[in-house]
């Protein structure tokens, strides 16, 4: 049987319209081999759990430039809980000031990735969390 | 001795240097790289000599400042007239706090003012829309309706200073709110210097603040452009932007051909609006990144001026000289600067302030170095605009205009920009346009493209970025980042129901149905826009019915 391949939806939460970060990793975790969903712009959290659960996906990671991360980033978290996904592996990412990361991971978001991160770092952030879970 | 066999001779010279003293040189030590190539891929010779410009012809390519093609600046001084204007966009929290840090910025030599608005005022949604929360204030001011915009330009007399709004899909709205705010100072319409950004095709394709689809967007700007020309003859009615599509991760290249294959747009649909050429085109302006790669934006600059106005003279038989001048304004780039030894990101800006006076812009925005972490504090931002001022009036190369004309090298990339550009304009013309191109998702495939290969290059350690890829160090959280407290939103939102209490509600309905049926039909919008705004109508309620007539624009995501 081949091995099954780990599912990533990559969202864009709230406003904001940079989505360059979005698209790199979005591209970079597909040409790791993981099947990678994106959004598009303008998703309410609403929207993003929605879609993480029809897409049945093992990984959301979220991009945000625009400041709103501390709103944002804990509703998904939220609402995955909601609607029993919680075992879906929650990544923030952008411009996310260093004081905010630990109030982040106390609402539940495994990890934040910050300007200047190599795109392998974040392959093998979700290969090691995903591994442990199969 | 004939020209042919000067040239002849120099070549054969240039052969025997490089088979002779740089043979041995390279047999005893390699070059760093087996070829190098500027940041748009253009190959970049170990030396340049007069072979490389041999067919520039002076003043056919060249010219003289001020005069066509431009390509050595569009003012006959230049920098020694006056300098260009230090205009550091800002705005962020309340129309309070950004009203202080106007004046803040006017009392440190500033010289125009741009005004940064949040994400729910630039996608027309008022402050207590649900997906504005969150939002508000965060990464500029918050503006609900003129109320907002009052406090904003408190203090500060619009006949005074030039303003500057990046607002796109809803500047006729707050265009608007400025004209109102001024006719309360008892200033006229015809004293307001400034310019709207106002340019959605870049907003599709590489900055996201869209509303409305292409069509009544379009019919938009025109509107304000044939508003403007009537009414308000100083302003700069849209600023056709390269800034967004180069921090998305396009080349040089691409940002000039697709701002300017965005400009030719514009221009058409304006003409098929209904006016003439000449009356419209000198209140165009254009936006652009200045990055690290010195040489090659310098000569971007040149290129991009002597390409559009070949575009305006022969494309479109634009008769007036100021049509045909590629004015515009510059923010040096935000996407080179890093989180990780955030002060060496004032030297990166310097370079960058650099290359967009070498290459004769008209205004300049620095950018503070802790930008990768958060919004600029006042620290950073007076460093940034310092840094300005340390070129202007220390480095001395203002004192001459266009100083890099006639080097080898900055000429020859010059004409290979301009090339490369001419063909992406050919590209997109075969598709049928800059909105075709778009709609079609080829532009943003093209700029995804772009930046994707870019990190591949830095991983891979063929490009290298200091403190990032190499030079690392351990370090210290940065201090003293502006943080936009969480209570700005509640605030704005109290603020926002107090005026929807105290206002004309019914004056407000009247004057939005006759908008609605203006937008059904095919008049100008910009008369019953402004009659809203002076009764206080909100951003959002007009955005509303504009919607409801328009319907929204759903973007195609290309990966």
């Amino acid at each position: 049987m081949a091995e099954k391949r780990i599912r990533v939806l990559v969202a864009k939460p709230g406003l904001d319209g940079h989505d360059r970060g979005a698209k790199v990793i979005a591209r970079s975790l597909r040409d790791a081999g993981m099947e990678v969903i994106y959004t598009g712009l303008r998703q309410t959290p609403e929207q993003i759990v929605a879609a993480a659960i029809q897409e049945d996906v093992d990984v959301v990671a979220m991009s945000l430039l625009s400041g709103a991360h501390n709103h944002l980033f804990p509703k998904v978290v939220e609402l995955l809980k909601e609607k029993n996904a919680e075992d879906i592996l929650v990544l923030g990412g952008g411009v996310i000031p260093e004081a905010d990361i630990p109030f982040l991971k106390e609402r539940g978001i495994a990890e934040i990735f910050t300007p200047g991160t190599p795109t392998g770092k974040v392959v093998k952030f979700i290969r090691d969390k995903i591994g442990e879970k199969v | 001795m004939l020209e042919k066999e000067k040239w002849q001779e120099l070549s054969k010279a240039k052969e025997n240097w490089e088979k002779g003293t740089v043979e041995k040189a390279l047999s005893k030590f390699k070059e760093r790289q087996e070829e190098f190539n500027t940041g748009s891929g253009i190959p970049i010779a170990r030396l340049c000599t007069p072979l490389d410009a041999q067919k520039l012809d002076y003043e056919n390519d060249l010219g003289f400042p001020g005069e066509y093609p431009f390509t050595r600046g569009v003012q006959p001084t230049m920098y020694r007239g006056r300098f260009w204007t230090m205009r550091q966009y800002a705005g962020f929290a309340t129309a309070e706090e950004s009203n202080k840090r106007y004046k803040y910025l006017l009392e440190q030599g500033q010289t125009g003012l741009s005004v940064a608005f949040d994400l729910q005022t630039q996608i027309g949604y008022d402050s207590d829309t649900p997906i504005a929360q969150g939002e508000i204030g965060k990464v500029g001011v918050a503006i609900d309706s003129l109320a907002d915009m009052e406090v904003l330009f408190n203090g500060i007399p619009l006949d005074k200073v030039s303003t500057s709004m990046t607002i796109n899909a809803s500047a006729a709205i707050l265009l608007a709110m400025y004209i109102a705010v001024a006719e309360k100072q008892g200033v006229s319409t015809e004293q307001l210097r400034g310019t709207i950004q106002n340019d959605i095709l870049k907003e599709y394709s590489a900055r996201g603040t869209y509303i409305f689809p292409p069509t009544p967007s379009m019919r938009l700007i025109t509107n304000v452009f044939e508003f403007c020309a009537e009414n308000v003859p100083k302003w700069n009615t849209i600023s056709i932007s390269g800034y967004h599509i180069r921090e998305a991760g396009s080349t040089a290249v691409q940002e000039v051909a697709f701002t300017l294959a965005d400009g030719i747009a514009y221009v058409e649909a304006a003409i098929k609006a209904g006016m003439d050429v000449d009356d419209f085109a000198g209140r165009l302006s254009f936006f652009f990144n200045a990055h690290n790669d010195l040489f090659e934006e310098a000569a971007k600059f040149r290129a991009a001026r002597k390409v559009w106005a070949k575009i305006m003279k022969e494309r479109f038989g634009a008769k007036n000289p100021r049509s045909w001048k590629l004015r515009f304004h510059t923010q040096t780039a935000g996407s080179t600067l890093t989180a990780q030894q955030p002060d060496n990101n004032i030297v990166r800006v310097a370079i960058q302030t650099l290359a967009a006076v070498l290459g004769g812009t008209q205004s300049l925005h620095t950018n503070s170095r802790d930008e990768a972490l958060a919004l600029p504090s006042e620290d950073s931002v007076r460093i940034a605009l310092r840094t300005q001022q340390i070129v202007a009036y220390e480095s001395g190369v203002g004192e001459t205009i266009d100083p890099l004309a006639g080097s080898y090298y900055v000429e020859n990339l010059t004409t290979e920009i301009e090339k490369r550009v001419w063909a992406y304009i050919e590209k997109i013309d075969a598709l049928g346009g800059a909105v075709k191109a778009i709609e079609q998702g080829y532009i943003q495939k093209e700029i995804a493209d772009s930046s994707y290969a870019y990190q591949k290059a830095m991983e891979a350690g063929q490009r290298i970025v200091v403190g990032l890829n190499k030079f690392q160090m351990e370090e210290q959280p940065v201090k003293g980042l502006l943080r936009v407290d969480p209570a700005v939103g509640e605030a704005q939102v109290k603020r926002l129901q107090e005026l929807k209490k105290s206002r004309d509600n019914a004056a407000v309905q009247n004057k939005l149905a006759d908008l609605r049926q203006a937008a059904q039909g095919e008049t100008n919008l910009m008369p019953y826009i402004l009659a809203a705004v002076r009764l206080y109508a909100t951003e959002g309620e007009i955005c509303n019915v504009l919607r409801d007539v328009f319907g929204e624009y759903r973007p195609v995501e290309i990966l």
